[in-house]
């Protein structure tokens, strides 16, 4: 993976690991330094206004955030109903035509009979902006991040071009539809997966990244999320983990911290709270064995693997920034076109 | 212990009352993907057949092991026992994974005549559509439900629901596909298929040249025959299709029917709670509460996050102290997920007071045996009330 070379960043993972929020994330990150990058939404779910804290996007690319030092971040959120109209225009000029189908209900054909025509005009969007060109002939982003949907439907939904094409055989749709194939194939698209250290989200991304690679399209990273320092120092999580905890050393610590002169504090209290410590460190040191244990799972798929800090508030802009600094540190960059061209 | 007033606290969602009323036939598991649906599922079924029930579980995409736990070896689209379960109560354990595409070729085939049947199967339209395309899975949920309600072979069944981002999808298929069916666009496809040539050529001449000329155009002349070859021979069935459609649809909302949100703590995770929540109300569709999953307690409930830190700082410069230091750097933090958990959980239950709530607690290990989805009953049920309070 070369991040020199990569412009379409498709982001997928489990539901619940953070999938929005990595891409928000990796936008900002591509972003800094002056680039353009836009973040295209297509589950209709309006995440990203959730998460920049707006109102809810219409279908158009708005200015979002502004990067570090200097670069912007747009967001699209894909309507797909507006997008098959827009397509139809687009491609063919289908004016008159356009209406006829809308009004003969091809929209609600597109949506409900054959509800992967959505996934053919979402793939189709983002093909489009990826390849958009400006009016001084660069491209009009430097990269473009999809938040894409979940693992188990990743391979289904990027392949959708794949049946579109052997299903038409001719014609412009076929011709579009190899178009969009060679560059989801090509070393300028990568697909990341975010997971988190716990074991099904793990299985999710080592079978996710066996299919996409089956399918022939390019894995980038794999993006490991909320991850956790352990804040216990090195010889205290050791013996832990070994199932040893020193009662004792906890309760002089709760004295030594003026816990015990806490009013309504009796020696049973005190009593309880040393032991309820304890069992935590205990659980916490067990939880720091499953995760290593899934960290390790994760580094024999292969791929790059990035990390992302937990924010234990919760995430908001601010978060989003502090995350992005930690990307950057990681060596995630978007290409430099102008340096080429 | 730090709620405003006792009153507010939401009532508490009694599982075994649903489980155990014989007038309960169906529980579904509805929320958005990654918040335990599928073990929720599984762990309600396992509970309701160790309390007598005969019980069928259908799940939609489980995880491995936790499909092996149940004896899923394969995708065979029939219920299969799990053996051993309920032997002493009466009770029965059924279980199966959903096959999108072989529930979508029964249908066909239990709709038309053989050769119809034989040339929709072989069409490549129908082909992607069955196994390929996107919200095929929700709709086939619902016939699937809809079969094993008909052959009326169990008390209960425990239904999973598709891992879609939005949990209203599996609601909106049925309905979507009624109205797709009543559609202008399916009269046309139809037309010429149904009528011969002539009538296709009186409907150019009513201008809808225009139209299928612009298919013609966009999705090239083939694989507009294959369509319309498709829609031509489904057309037969589409009545059975959406009787059965609208059927599983009602059956939803017959009071033997008993909905299950699943939940985890988290904003989005709610956020799709609360829109289900408004759209059974508005359909009015039984829901009986909200599970919440994966709720982070603690052992020491009357130690503050900024206490703990205080006191962590106080040791900070004493290397004896590194235990107690760390021990209560990791209690602020639990603090600080426990309270943000209970801040979501209570703008929740303040939006939907009359909402009954469970929480189980975050277990450190998944589940993925038999024992772990008993456990999961267990905290389900109403007496093991988590000491979190």
């Amino acid at each position: 993976m070369d991040w020199d070379q990569i412009r379409l960043h498709v982001v997928t993972g489990k539901g619940g690991t953070g999938k929005t929020t990595v891409a928000a994330t990796l936008a900002l990150t591509l972003a800094s330094g002056g680039k353009r990058v836009l973040l295209v939404e297509v589950e209709g779910r309006q995440g990203l206004a959730q998460l920049f804290d707006t109102a809810p996007l219409p279908y158009e690319e708005r200015k979002m955030a502004v990067a570090a030092a200097g670069g912007d971040v747009y967001a699209l959120a894909v309507e797909p109903d507006a997008a098959v109209l827009e397509y139809l225009d687009m491609y063919y000029r289908l004016g008159r035509a356009g209406k006829a189908l809308e009004k003969m209900g091809a929209l609600e054909f597109a949506t409900t009979i054959a509800p992967g025509l959505r996934d053919v005009l979402l793939t189709g969007k983002t093909y489009e902006a990826t390849r958009r060109r400006a009016p001084g002939g660069g491209f009009t982003y430097d990269a473009v991040v999809l938040d894409a949907p979940p693992t188990g439907r990743i391979t289904r939904f990027l392949n959708v071009n794949e049946e579109v094409s052997t299903l038409t055989r001719m014609g412009p749709i076929h011709r579009q539809a190899e178009s969009i194939m060679t560059l989801l194939r090509s070393p300028e698209t990568a697909v990341h997966l975010v997971t988190v250290l716990e074991e099904m989200p793990v299985q999710e991304t080592a079978d996710g990244v066996h299919e996409l690679t089956e399918a022939g399209l390019p894995v980038g990273a794999v993006v490991v999320n909320q991850v956790r320092p352990s804040p216990l120092p090195a010889g205290v999580l050791a013996d832990a983990r070994a199932g040893r905890v020193d009662r004792g050393s906890i309760a002089a610590g709760l004295e030594a911290g003026d816990l015990a002169d806490l009013p309504h504090m009796t020696p049973e209290l005190l009593g309880t709270w040393t032991d309820g410590l304890a069992a935590e460190v205990l659980e916490h040191a067990a939880r720091v064995a499953l995760e290593d244990q899934e960290a390790a799972r994760l580094s024999h798929l292969g791929q790059p693997v990035l990390s992302l800090p937990r924010i234990a508030e919760g995430i908001d802009l601010g978060a989003l920034y502090t995350l992005s600094e930690t990307l950057t540190r990681q060596g995630v960059r978007a290409p430099d076109l102008r340096a080429h061209s | 212990m730090s709620g405003p007033t006792r009153s507010r606290e939401p009532r508490r969602l009694d599982v075994d009352a649903i489980l155990d009323d014989p007038s309960v036939r169906i529980v579904v598991c509805c929320g958005s993907g990654g918040v335990g649906k599928t073990t929720t599922a599984a762990a309600l079924a396992l509970r309701a057949a160790e309390r007598g029930r005969r019980t069928v579980v259908l799940t939609i995409d489980p995880a491995r092991r936790l499909a092996q736990s149940m004896g899923l070896r394969e995708l065979d689209n029939a219920p299969r026992e799990v053996a051993g379960i309920g032997a002493d109560s009466g009770g029965s354990l059924d279980a199966m994974m959903l096959d999108m595409k072989r529930t979508f070729d029964e249908v066909v085939i239990a709709h038309a005549s053989p050769e119809k049947a034989a040339a929709v199967l072989e069409n490549p339209f129908y082909q992607a559509l069955s196994t390929s395309f996107a919200g095929t899975q929700e709709y086939m949920a619902m016939e699937k439900l809809g079969q094993l309600r008909a052959l009326g072979s169990w008390d209960l069944i425990v239904v999973d629901t598709p891992p879609s981002r939005s949990a209203l999808d599996f609601l909106d298929a049925p309905a979507r596909l009624g109205s797709f069916l009543d559609g202008r666009l399916i009269r046309v496809l139809t037309a010429p298929a149904r009528a011969g040539g002539r009538a296709g050529l009186r409907f150019v001449q009513l201008g809808l040249g225009v139209f299928t000329g612009a298919l013609t155009r966009v999705l090239g002349g083939d694989l507009l025959g294959d369509v319309q070859t498709f829609v031509g021979a489904l057309d037969s069935m589409f009545g059975g299709f959406r009787e059965r459609a609208e059927q599983t649809y009602a059956l939803l909302q017959d009071p033997e029917t008993v909905f299950v949100v699943v939940a985890a703590p988290e904003s989005d995770a709610l956020r799709e709670a609360s829109y289900f929540v408004e759209r059974l109300s508005g359909d009015g569709m039984p829901l009986g509460g909200l599970v919440l999953n994966r709720v982070h307690a603690t052992a020491v409930p009357g130690l503050t996050a900024e206490q703990s830190l205080a006191a962590a700082e106080r040791l900070e410069e004493s290397p004896q102290h590194a235990l107690a230091a760390g021990a209560l750097h990791l209690h602020a933090e639990r603090m600080r997920v426990v309270e943000r958990e209970r801040r979501l959980a209570r703008r929740f239950t303040t939006a939907h007071p009359s909402v009954a709530v469970v929480e189980v607690p975050a277990f450190p290990t998944d589940v993925h045996d038999l024992q772990g989805l008993r456990d999961v009953g267990e905290s389900l049920a109403p007496r093991s009330s988590a000491a979190t309070s």
